[in-house]
């Protein structure tokens, strides 16, 4: 049980790391209720993207975090991932796999294509890679929209709805689930898979973070010819991290798939993969916690705009200026400039990097 | 045959567009080493300004050319100060922080502008009036319009202006000398920051002119072009070789032709009918029973083309068809 202090930054002594992991633990599934409650189940909803976008911010945060690879298409592993849920339980094909078999293999999908990605584009760095990625997610989204004549396989730009929902110990989690004579709603049970599902993706990270290959991964980020001249088979690793990475992406891509009961090309442009970057960079690139707190502002923000938009205007100007969805846009925009420009490392970046900007800063 | 005269136009056409916002992509590239990823949205902003003049223009009776200068004459300046305003914001004070910083800026400017314009002209498809003559001439066989033939004329004018500006004047000069390296450039009296934001200014004024011509061939023009038409010409800047003008040209033309041949043909050839006309002895026409007489890939994969390009050249040949060997240090 040693593994669980190490979430914490400083080791505590171990009564009081196991009393505050309660803590945490109770507020976290207190939280649903607190939000039902209160503001209605769609800001639960929002809270179970919310958890998605952080399982894909982690993914990422391995490619471009760690091992410095400028990923700008990292949308089309999620894709891979959400169309194989689509297509092995729906009645596209009439093939109704379970869950727990369907994710693995969905992570295995999405690591290949990681590869495949991964494979013609390692001598490439920088803004070359984040190009050529890009090609690629669109590559994938072209194919997805067009793949339903002369045979069909995706439907198109209809895409494939009726998913089957996931079911978890043979509950489906489309039903509330009755505990004690006290019903609780689907949406709260997504919630709690999602959110254990990401703390797992988040202590897989932190683990991989200290290993060994989590060590050549930063090695590589910072100059990939010291890293081979020090043993490290740059090759290798490079593809080992598009293709976690990737596998990160195809479980969030399957969860998408089972908790919307729809998938289309629609929902995996290149905006979302600008998304997912930008709460990767906005968060503080490589630091796991930062990029969590990125995921989640970035996912819930705009919505909480989204809701604010009409009071805020009728209170400000006593009429609809702004159609709340491009404010929201034009918002969305305004702050990537506004941190970048005031905060280039992130909003909470690990104390290395907050060093090194500082050093760079007075230097140059 | 005809059909393949047809696309070689048409490729020429697109071509001499993608070639001009090249240019920009390529110039900024070379001076500062930075992908302006921007410069669609300034293209889009020059597209739909001057189709706005255009249209006010349309009913009031003058000359067709006239009402289309008019456009330009307006989309040009505010496309200037648009890339100008860029420039000063998003990437002057990021000049010296990670590669990252000034791409995520890029893109939330792009975002911006988007929305803006979206505010501004609304989300329905502009159309370009019917002001200038649509009688095809026929020549060789392939159809081709006065607008076709001014757009290829206009831009081999500017990109041979574009030359001698920079090879043959001070300015030039000083551009080449600030591409090689900024800050021996200062040592010798560049003003470094007066020429970077040049550069922008003056991509932007090649990125109107592209937009006036993008919507006149395509006659239509919304707040969404900017993306994908940005995407293809930063193609056609690394086909040719990212920081190279003549390359951005080259590129520009080579990608046009690619695309247009491949939209027209890619039908064909995934079509087992096709091949077994074609091939010896009909190979494959088993195939052909069997999928009956359709290609399996459509006109409407035209899109990917680009990007397998790219893919391609970025695999076999990094530095593009006129480029340097790129260094090994990022």
């Amino acid at each position: 049980m040693k593994p669980l202090a190490n979430l914490l930054p400083h080791p505590l002594p171990p009564a009081a790391a196991y009393g505050g992991a309660a803590l945490a633990a109770l507020a976290l599934a207190a939280v649903p209720f607190v939000l039902g409650m209160n503001f209605g189940n769609s800001w639960v909803r929002i809270v179970d993207f919310a958890l998605l976008y952080a399982m894909l911010a982690l993914g990422l945060n391995i490619v471009v975090g760690f091992a410095g690879l400028l990923d700008l298409g990292y949308i089309a592993f999620y894709a891979v991932g959400a169309y194989l849920y689509a297509l092995l339980a729906s009645p596209q094909f009439g093939l109704h796999w379970p869950l727990w078999a369907i994710l693995p293999l969905g992570a295995t999908c999405a690591a290949a294509f990681g590869v495949l990605l991964g494979a013609p584009t390692l001598r490439l760095r920088g803004d070359y890679l984040a190009i050529v990625t890009l090609g690629f997610g669109e590559i994938i989204r072209i194919f997805l929209n067009n793949l339903n004549a002369p045979v069909n396989i995706t439907n198109g730009p209809q895409g494939i709805a009726n998913i089957d929902s996931m079911s978890v110990a043979g509950h489906a989690l489309e039903k509330p689930l009755v505990v004690f004579g006290f019903p609780i709603p689907s949406l709260y049970l997504f919630y709690y898979l999602f959110l254990a599902l990401a703390v797992l993706t988040m202590f897989i990270c932190i683990r991989l973070e200290d290993s060994r290959i989590g060590r050549a991964w930063v090695a590589i980020r910072e100059d990939e010819i010291a890293a081979k001249a020090c043993g490290i088979n740059t090759r290798n690793i490079k593809l080992l991290a598009f293709a976690m990475g990737a596998s990160f992406g195809g479980v969030a891509g399957g969860l998408f798939a089972g908790f919307q009961q729809f998938v289309s090309p629609e929902s995996f442009g290149l905006l979302e993969s600008i998304m997912v970057l930008c709460m990767v960079v906005l968060g503080g690139m490589g630091h796991i916690p930062g990029v969590v707190l990125g995921a989640l502002l970035l996912a819930i923000l705009p919505e909480a705009l989204r809701y604010a938009a009409r009071p805020a205007q009728m209170w400000l100007f006593g009429r609809m200026l702004l159609d709340p969805e491009a404010l929201r846009m034009l918002l969305f925009g305004g702050a990537l400039i506004a941190v970048m420009l005031f905060r280039p490392a992130g909003l909470w970046p690990s104390a290395v990097r907050r060093r090194e900007f500082a050093a760079s800063g007075n230097g140059t | 045959m005809d059909i393949f005269i047809q696309q070689i136009v048409n490729g020429l056409v697109l071509g001499s567009i993608y070639a001009l916002v090249a240019l920009g992509y390529t110039m900024v590239y070379g001076i500062m080493g930075l992908i302006n990823f921007a410069h669609g949205e300034v293209v889009m902003i020059g597209a739909l300004t001057a189709l706005s003049v255009i249209n006010k223009l349309a009913g009031s009776g003058l000359p067709g050319p006239v009402v289309v200068l008019a456009g330009l004459a307006v989309a040009v300046p505010v496309c200037m100060a648009t890339g100008f305003i860029i420039e000063r914001i998003a990437y002057r004070p990021l000049r010296h922080a990670p590669r990252l910083a000034p791409l995520i800026t890029a893109i939330g400017v792009s975002i911006l502008l988007q929305q803006v314009a979206m505010l501004f002209w609304g989300r329905n498809y502009h159309t370009f009036p019917a002001v200038l003559p649509s009688a095809p001439h026929q020549i060789f066989g392939a159809a081709l319009t006065d607008v076709q033939i001014i757009i290829v004329l206009l831009a081999a004018a500017t990109m041979s202006g574009l030359w001698l500006l920079v090879n043959r004047t001070r300015l030039g000069r000083a551009m080449r000398a600030t591409s090689e390296h900024p800050a021996i450039a200062s040592l010798m009296g560049v003003d470094v920051n007066r020429i970077i934001a040049f550069t922008f200014v003056l991509g932007s004024a090649l990125a109107a002119l592209a937009g006036v011509m993008v919507s006149a061939n395509y006659s239509t023009a919304h707040y969404h072009m900017g993306f994908l038409l940005g995407l293809k010409a930063f193609t056609a800047a690394v086909l040719g070789g990212i920081g190279n003008l003549g390359g951005a040209m080259l590129g520009g033309v080579l990608l046009g032709i690619i695309e247009s041949l491949g939209a027209g043909y890619i039908g064909d050839l995934t079509n087992f009918c096709w091949w077994s006309n074609h091939l010896p002895g009909g190979t494959g026409a088993g195939l052909c029973e069997q999928f009956g007489d359709r290609g399996f890939l459509g006109s409407n994969y035209k899109d990917i083309f680009a990007f397998f390009v790219l893919i391609l050249v970025l695999v076999f040949r990094p530095s593009g068809l006129m480029g340097e060997k790129v260094a090994e240090r990022a």
